[in-house]
Parts: C-alpha cells; sequence; structure tokens
C-alpha cells in the first residue's frame, strides 16, 4: 500500500514538475463493438490552448465525457494534473479544477441565472449541503454575480433560465464552466448556433481567460478555433489524425483532403 | 430587464415586510379559528388536514424540488409512530418500555429518519417509474412486516392509548391543544422547507431535478444529495407521524397500509406538487371529502361507504383537468386574470 502510494505521489511530482494539466494514455471508449474513440494518447500543458477538430462521429464529445467521467472509458488512463482519475466520478474531477461546457446546453431550467452560477460556484466549494441561506453579502454570490456580469447577462439575473434566448444560454454554458478556480476547462462547440457578433464576444471572453487557464475546444468554425488556440488535434474515427499548430494543420495536404473532402460529399 | 431593475429599486426590507397581505388573513384566519370552529371541526378536520399536510408535504420535497416520487413517505411517518409506542407509553405494558417524551420523540424521529435514509439509499439508484415501484414494494414489505411481527410491532392489533404527553398541565389530545399543536408544527415544516428550498442543500436538490448530470459536472455528488434529501423529507414525514399517532390514540399496521400510502400521492398531486402549500390544500380537500361525503352520498341515496368513489373522481377530474393540482388551477386562473389587464397602464381591458 505504502508502495503504491509512493509511486503514485513521485508520479504525481513529475507531471507536476513537467506542468501537464492533461495526460491521456491509450484512453479507449466502446458502445458494445463500435469504438467511439480508440487509443487516444493526448498531452495538454498547463495553461496550453488547444483546439480539436473533426468531422461529426469522430470522438471528439466522446473524448470530453471520458475526460469528466461522463463516461468510463473501457481502456487506457487519464491524468489530471498528475493525478490519475480513470477511475474518479465526475464531481471528483470537477473538484480538482476541471470544468466544461456541453454541445447542447445542459441548464437548470426551473432556476432563474443567478441560481444555476450560484450552483456552480457551490458545487466546487465546501457547504454543498448547508442548510443556512447566503447572506446578501455572501462571497459566493457576490461571485456569481462577477460571472454573470463577465457573460454579459446581468439584466437577465433573475430571469428563468427556459425564458434566455438560445445564444444567452450558451453564455451561461460559459459562465457554469468559469466559477471556482478553473484550472481546465473543455469547451463543447461553444460558438455553435451563436450569430457574428456573439462569436466575437466569445472569442473575446476566451482570449480574456487568465493565462493559467488552459482549455480545449472543440469548433468547427475555422475562424474561431484557429483564433483561440496555440494547438490543434485533428482526430477522425475516433483516433487522433494529426497534431500541430493552427499553421501546420491549416496548411497541412492530408487535412485539408479529409476536412474540406468531407465537407463537399 | 424589467425584472432585474425590479430587483434593484425595490426596497429590501425585514423578510417579515415581504409576506404578502393574504398571508397575514390566513394567519389570522388560523389562528383564531377555534373561537367559532367545534372540537369536532377542529381535531378531526383541521388537525387530520395538518398530519396528512405534512406527510404530503415530505412527499412534495421529493418530487417537487428532487424529482423523486417517493410512496415511503406514509411508512416512515408510521415508523415514528410506531417508535413513539414502542418507546414510549402505550397500553401493550409488554412491549412499550415507558421512556419520558423527551426521550422517545427523538429517538422516534431518529429511528424514522434511519428508516427513510436507507430507503432513500436504494430507491435513488432508480429513476421515475422505478423510484415509485422500489419505495412501493418496500412499503407494501413495512405494512406485512408490522402485521406479523408480535415481538417489536404487536401485529395485527399494534399498539393503543398512545397519548401525547400532558406537558404543562395541558391535555394536548383535546381539540383546542391538538389544534394548535398540530398547526404549529405544520407552520413549522412549512417554514423549514420554505426556507432550506433556497438554502445551497435546496437549490441544490432542485439542480439535480433539472439536470443531475450537470450537477455532477460541477462538482456535486448527485447521489448523496438525493439521499440527504429522503433524510430531510423523513424528519417532516416523522413529525407528522408522531401527531397521527397521538390523534387517534393508537397505531396499526393499517396505518400505512397501500391505501394510506396511495392516499398520500393523491393529496400531494390533488394539491399540487410544485409548492409547499400545495399538500396542504390537498390535505384540506381529502379531508373534507373523506368526513362529509358519506353524508352528502346518504343524501343522495347512496351508500356511506362510497366514499372512496368520490374521492376518486375528484382525483381524476382534477388530474385531468389540472396536471399541477388545484394550485396550477389558482395560478392559471391569476395568469389569465392579468392577461385581462392591459399591460402598460394596469386597468381592466
Amino acid at each position: 500500500m505504502t508502495l503504491v502510494e509512493n509511486s503514485s505521489a513521485a508520479d504525481r511530482l513529475a507531471s507536476v514538475s513537467s506542468g501537464n494539466a492533461l495526460e491521456l494514455r491509450g484512453v479507449t471508449k466502446m458502445f458494445g463493438a463500435l469504438a467511439a474513440i480508440s487509443d487516444i494518447t493526448l498531452t495538454v500543458r498547463s495553461g496550453e490552448r488547444r483546439a480539436v477538430l473533426g468531422s461529426n462521429g469522430a470522438g471528439k464529445t466522446t473524448l470530453f465525457n471520458c475526460v469528466t467521467g461522463d463516461f468510463m472509458p473501457t481502456g487506457g488512463t487519464i491524468r489530471l494534473f498528475g493525478e490519475d482519475v480513470t477511475r474518479f466520478p465526475a464531481y471528483e474531477r470537477i473538484r480538482r479544477g476541471l470544468r466544461r461546457t456541453y454541445q447542447i446546453s445542459l441548464l437548470f431550467n426551473g432556476l432563474t441565472v443567478a441560481d444555476n452560477v450560484y450552483l456552480a460556484c457551490r458545487g466546487v466549494s465546501r457547504g454543498r449541503f448547508s442548510f443556512i441561506r447566503p447572506r446578501e453579502n455572501d462571497a459566493l454570490l457576490t461571485r456569481s454575480d462577477e460571472l454573470i456580469e463577465a457573460v454579459n447577462l446581468m439584466p437577465w439575473r433573475d430571469t428563468n433560465v427556459s425564458n434566455l434566448s438560445y445564444g444567452q444560454q450558451r453564455q451561461l454554458e460559459i459562465a457554469l464552466a468559469l466559477a471556482g478556480a478553473p484550472r481546465m476547462i473543455l469547451f463543447d462547440e461553444p460558438a455553435a448556433g451563436l450569430s457574428p457578433t456573439e462569436r466575437a464576444e466569445l472569442v473575446g471572453i476566451l482570449n480574456g481567460l487568465p493565462g493559467h487557464i488552459g482549455y480545449i475546444i472543440i469548433e468547427h468554425d475555422m475562424d474561431v478555433a484557429l483564433r483561440v488556440a496555440e494547438s490543434v488535434t485533428m482526430m477522425h474515427n475516433g483516433k487522433i489524425f494529426k497534431e500541430g499548430t493552427p499553421e501546420e494543420i491549416e496548411n497541412d495536404q492530408e487535412v485539408q483532403e479529409l476536412y474540406l473532402g468531407d465537407g463537399h460529399e | 430587464m424589467a425584472l432585474a431593475e425590479h430587483r434593484k429599486t425595490a426596497p429590501r426590507g425585514l423578510w417579515i415586510e415581504r409576506i404578502p397581505g393574504i398571508w397575514w388573513a390566513l394567519i389570522l384566519f388560523l389562528l383564531t379559528m377555534p373561537a367559532w370552529a367545534n372540537g369536532f371541526f377542529l381535531f378531526q378536520v383541521m388537525g387530520w388536514t395538518f398530519i396528512l399536510g405534512m406527510i404530503a408535504l415530505s412527499l412534495m420535497f421529493l418530487a417537487g424540488y428532487g424529482g423523486m416520487v417517493s410512496l415511503i413517505q406514509m411508512s416512515v411517518a408510521a415508523m415514528a409512530g410506531y417508535m413513539v409506542a414502542i418507546f414510549g407509553v402505550s397500553g401493550v405494558g409488554d412491549i412499550s418500555m415507558g421512556l419520558p417524551w423527551w426521550l422517545n420523540i427523538p429517538i422516534a424521529i431518529i429511528v424514522a429518519a434511519i428508516f427513510g435514509t436507507l430507503v432513500g439509499a436504494l430507491a435513488v439508484r432508480t429513476e421515475g417509474i422505478y423510484t415509485i415501484m422500489i419505495t412501493l414494494a418496500i412499503a407494501a414489505a413495512f405494512f406485512y412486516f408490522t402485521r406479523q411481527n408480535y415481538t417489536v410491532f404487536n401485529g395485527y392489533s399494534g399498539f393503543n392509548l398512545v397519548v401525547p404527553p400532558e406537558l404543562f398541565g395541558v391535555d394536548w389530545r383535546q381539540p383546542m391543544p391538538f389544534y394548535y399543536l398540530t398547526l404549529g408544527c405544520a407552520a413549522l415544516c412549512y417554514a423549514a422547507v420554505i426556507y432550506v428550498s433556497r438554502a445551497p442543500f435546496g437549490l441544490t436538490l432542485q439542480g439535480v431535478r433539472d439536470n443531475p448530470r450537470r450537477m455532477a459536472a460541477l462538482g456535486f455528488n448527485v447521489t448523496a444529495h438525493r439521499i440527504a434529501a429522503y433524510t430531510f423529507a423523513s424528519v417532516i414525514a416523522s413529525v407528522g407521524g408522531i401527531l397521527l399517532v397521538w390523534q387517534n390514540s393508537q397505531i396499526a399496521p393499517g396505518t400505512a397500509g397501500i391505501p394510506a400510502v396511495i392516499d398520500i400521492l393523491v393529496i400531494a398531486v390533488v394539491g399540487g406538487i410544485k409548492r409547499p402549500i400545495g399538500p396542504f390544500i390537498g390535505a384540506l380537500i381529502y379531508v373534507l371529502l373523506r368526513t362529509f361525503s358519506p353524508d352528502v352520498l346518504l343524501a343522495f341515496g347512496l351508500s356511506g361507504e362510497r366514499f372512496k368513489l368520490v374521492i376518486g373522481l375528484g382525483f381524476l377530474a382534477i388530474v385531468f383537468f389540472s396536471p399541477d393540482g388545484v394550485l396550477g388551477l389558482w395560478e392559471r386562473w391569476q395568469t389569465r386574470r392579468s392577461r385581462n389587464h392591459d399591460p402598460l397602464t394596469g386597468d381592466p381591458k
């Protein structure tokens, strides 16, 4: 027992010093006989901003689900900030600084914007089971108001989420992911369905994130993806197809054939 | 936009100033009821309404805030009632231990809360119809177990002569004291549910109801929160259960038989499961029907035993016309009324 703990502590130290936020080794997820993702090996440094590209069904969202613990991977290991979290439930990973947004907004429709953000702040701090109502000057309430302000939703603070427009719901998704002290955020197509103005706002929010917060963003819109990412991973049929800088990927012959080819078929 | 501005400019006085006038009227009405109502009405109608309301309120908390329809609440209440009889004083001297009230009441609530929590721990791993099935199965098992076990639960006959303690020299089974006792307990439970619904615990539960997967992705242990909700609801149900035993001065397996278990569901649904006042409205309707429908039926030349038919038809009608209960009818009437006003000037059209 001590041996194991020692070695994992040593591992952890090694990864912390190497500064890796996320390390995937041979991660595989099977749905029956179908491999949604297979043998994904991927390293994201702390503070790195990475885009994941790929056609529909390439396994991008499944990859996210495995990293956050929405699904347990069938094989491989996932290390988060040096710690092996492969078998951890989702909430344990979130409490370690991981966050995510969903492709289709998953919000609390029966609650107001303020309540949604407050819950997100409460989820990563203590007192989740508290029976005491927060005071008006509660630090978490102040923090959630700041987040609401940051995504420009202050006028709708007390509106029920079900009454928000689609674009506003997408912005709220992002506010929820910024609660607490995130160190690594997974954005699942945050720009999908947004108007050009809203996209510009989104790029502004992403580029305005503090430097220590790394993220992985799934994005179909190359304009957005290449403006907010410093490295790009191309996925195809559940496997990693190419990795490189945005310029390398953009000018890669194979990628162009695959990506554009898919689009024109 | 208007909403947010309203919030910022509205004076945020003491919480007591924010209670609307209609509530003050209701409080005054309930407090002064003994001045004009007779003993039967106070004890049998209002006392029973508050008791059933509390037990249904525990279901409303689980279903309305947590999205979990539990049929175990009546059994939890009966468990607390049994414990008061077993640890306190009853006519069955061989089993009852005769502990004083300040010991047997907390023990009863704790045992019932543990029972409810254990059932919850099983039930929260299921969703929807399966939660209903598993809690119904345990409720049925509880009924048959209490009927067949003579060493602890005294089997078919249960316990009689279980009465409230004579505290402050008051006989709490007299109509007026019992009315105020049940009213006080009901008000406390109601206030507790209202308060907790806006505390982190209650908000979390509503988040779990709306989207359990997202709650996990925000760092919440969804299973633990659901189980804790069962614990909280069990405490409310057990207060109702203890009062129920005192009112009937006896408890038997039939107290938590399948019909009683289902009645709690009917009460909560008829009243409205979205807000804590719903179960009390449902309980009042249920008790009034149950108490007076035999007379009405007899007046129409029908057998008085058919009162369940009236309750069943009433249930059908409400579920058919308003799936969210009587409260839903009220809310729809309110929105229709406000729609009949000009949105700018507020004048009637």
